[in-house]
């Protein structure tokens, strides 16, 4: 039998039923394995004690014939969503030990369908960053290492050698799923969040069109962009997880009031007779050829499986990251302008109120964030609010156009690369120059400022043995594409062979 | 455009961040980046463009406005750092 940190959510849900296994076992197998993998740092807070007893619950329902979608299935949860009397960080310190007294409706739609809660995982603070670096709680290690490369486990359970990043700011979402540490993970994607790190570790991530997932819960760090989704090991099992995770919602006014579609119902389509776009914006100046190749590769895929492969244009593509830099941390300066040190989280006390808050700020907030923050708060001040806030949201009307456009052509999905490069070394990039570790959300922000779906799907190695993915982005509410279209990509790809255990 | 450092403590004043001396050249010179990267959109001719208002077009959704939740004052103040009979405690603000 395959371990049961190895399978799929689907192969485990079968198993489940099948009661080859129960559900205390499985979360047991995973409870263990988080323990041996601390080196990698993937989870900030475990709580075996609540998995093992969600377990319980777990196969006292599936003895009952109670079972939920997602009955006994060990999940991690990235510490931005909050789960009621575990305490949630955003990998930040101003949250100190904030401990909620509510549950996210991700979280609680997860726990609904009888899914485990592994514990919380580390993150990008605030989810600022593409590379986990700036979480408060140190960065996580990625489980892959380049050919030939010296990173390994040493005897004092810490990491020797400069490892690689698993990608942010779901960074530790991808690596526990990588490193076979839970069977999936709750993430979130403002700008990439979801779709690098999973083509960074060799997962799957979907980010959810705007509006799928309610963001009630979620710690806010740009409104307009935010939405939570899955990273799996296939795309089967991120069908699977969306499908829970989703719901219209009463407490989220941007929650779209839509029935939820069987999403695993969808992989099974084929994408016979559909037709995929090919954005020429995307091939930029100084493009791998390794990802160019790839590039081609899926496209030939899915011609082989029946699409039609054209050419589009998508003209405003290039203005999407440095618009995405004025709106995002113009929404991110408003919505963490309430940690303010009386509330809840950090306190440093001052002389008066504006000290206190002042001090609090300057001592509970990283550097990422800080900056940030202080950008959001230019670009809206007085004098400068139409020169660069009102213009970058004008771009972003221009950007959904483009992509309106090509959709009016009758192209149901665009393919293009998910990131421009493999992952990088711990400390390799945006130590001087914060804009070069903005460009690794180059592919993936334009679907953020459009508010459409968009999945990456591991389709190769580089020469250095790090994975690559592709990226399908889709027209609104129409997720079932992508999943149709992601399984042929998974299918002719082959499953990638994640890394055995080197850290354990 | 480009700020000088006299402008990096006033966002940082009106961002209520406190910043020592030593951290506002490195500062001043990272969003001196980000602002020359975002310059670019100045290329484009944006005349008679909506700003977007809306990610996806729907209306808004309305309750009736109604008490939904509450009536319980410790789980509001027990994260918080310092209070007093269910109120947040902060330094004197009104002479």
């Amino acid at each position: 039998m395959t371990e049961l940190t190895h399978l799929t959510i689907a192969e485990a849900r079968d198993g489940l039923k099948a009661k080859t296994f129960s559900a205390t076992e499985l979360t047991k197998a995973h409870v263990d394995a988080i323990e041996k993998a601390r080196a990698l740092n993937a989870y900030v807070l475990e709580t075996p004690e609540k998995a093992l007893a969600m377990a319980k619950a777990s196969d006292e329902r599936i003895g009952k014939g109670e079972a939920g979608a997602l009955e006994g299935i060990p999940l991690g949860i990235k510490d931005l969503f909050c789960t009621e009397g575990v305490v949630s960080t955003a990998g930040s310190k101003i949250l100190g030990n904030f401990n909620p007294p509510y549950e996210s409706t991700v979280t609680r739609n997860l726990w609904n369908d009888g899914a485990v809660m592994l514990g919380k995982l580390n993150m990008d603070e605030f989810a600022m960053g593409s590379s986990n670096e700036t979480s408060a709680f140190g960065p996580v290690v990625s489980p892959w290492r380049r050919e030939g490369s010296n990173v390994s486990a040493g005897a004092s359970g810490r990491i020797e050698g400069t490892h690689l990043v698993p990608g942010g700011s779901s960074g530790g979402s991808a690596a526990a799923v990588a490193a076979h540490l839970c069977l999936g993970a709750t993430a979130t994607d403002t700008g990439g969040s979801i779709r690098q790190p999973a083509a960074f570790t060799g997962t799957v991530g979907i980010k959810p069109t705007y509006g799928r997932v309610s963001r009630w819960g979620t710690v806010a760090f740009a409104s307009s962009l935010d939405q939570a989704g899955p990273i799996t090991r296939t795309v089967r099992d991120s069908a699977i997880m969306l499908r829970s995770m989703a719901s219209p919602d009463p407490k989220d006014t941007t929650c779209v009031d839509l029935p939820v579609p069987d999403f695993e119902a969808a992989i099974s389509r084929g994408v016979k007779g559909l037709k995929i776009g090919i954005p020429k914006e995307y091939r930029i100046d100084g493009m791998s050829p390794e990802i160019e190749q790839l590039w081609h590769q899926g496209a030939e895929w899915l011609r082989a499986a029946g699409a039609e492969i054209v050419e589009v244009s998508l003209p405003h593509t290039k203005y999407a990251l440095p618009a995405y830099y004025i709106v995002a941390p113009a929404e991110a300066s408003s919505n963490l302008a309430r940690y303010d040190g009386v509330r809840y989280g950090l306190r440093e006390n001052g002389r008066d109120i504006a000290d206190l808050y002042e001090k609090t700020r300057a001592a509970g907030f990283g550097r990422e964030v800080k900056r940030r923050i202080m950008i959001g708060t230019y670009v809206l001040s007085a004098g400068y609010y139409d020169a660069y806030y009102v213009r970058a949201q004008k771009l972003r009307t221009l950007i959904k156009r483009d992509f309106e456009e090509v959709y009016a052509q009758g192209v149901h999905a665009i393919l293009t690369p998910a990131t421009p490069s493999s992952a990088f070394g711990i400390g390799e990039k945006g130590s001087d120059d914060p804009v070069e570790m903005y460009l690794n959300d180059i592919f993936t922000v334009t679907v953020n400022m459009a508010g459409l779906p968009g999945i990456a799907v591991p389709a190769g190695l580089d020469a250095q043995g790090l994975p690559l993915g592709l990226q399908l982005i889709g027209r609104a509410f129409d997720e079932e594409t992508l999943f149709a279209a992601g399984q042929v990509i998974e299918d002719s790809a082959g499953r990638i062979r994640l890394p055995q255990a080197w850290w354990a | 455009m480009s700020v000088d450092e006299k402008t990096v403590r006033r966002i940082a004043h009106l961002a209520r961040i406190a910043v020592t001396d030593e951290e506002v050249p490195h500062l001043q010179g990272e969003i001196n980046a980000i602002l020359s990267f975002v310059e670019q959109l100045n290329e484009v001719n944006v005349d008679g463009v909506e700003p977007m208002t809306s990610v996806t077009p729907m209306v808004m959704k309305k309750r009736q406005d109604g008490v939904t939740d509450g009536g319980y004052p410790e789980k509001i103040v027990r994260n918080a750092p310092a209070t007093e009979d269910h109120f947040f405690l902060v330094p004197k603000v009104v002479e």
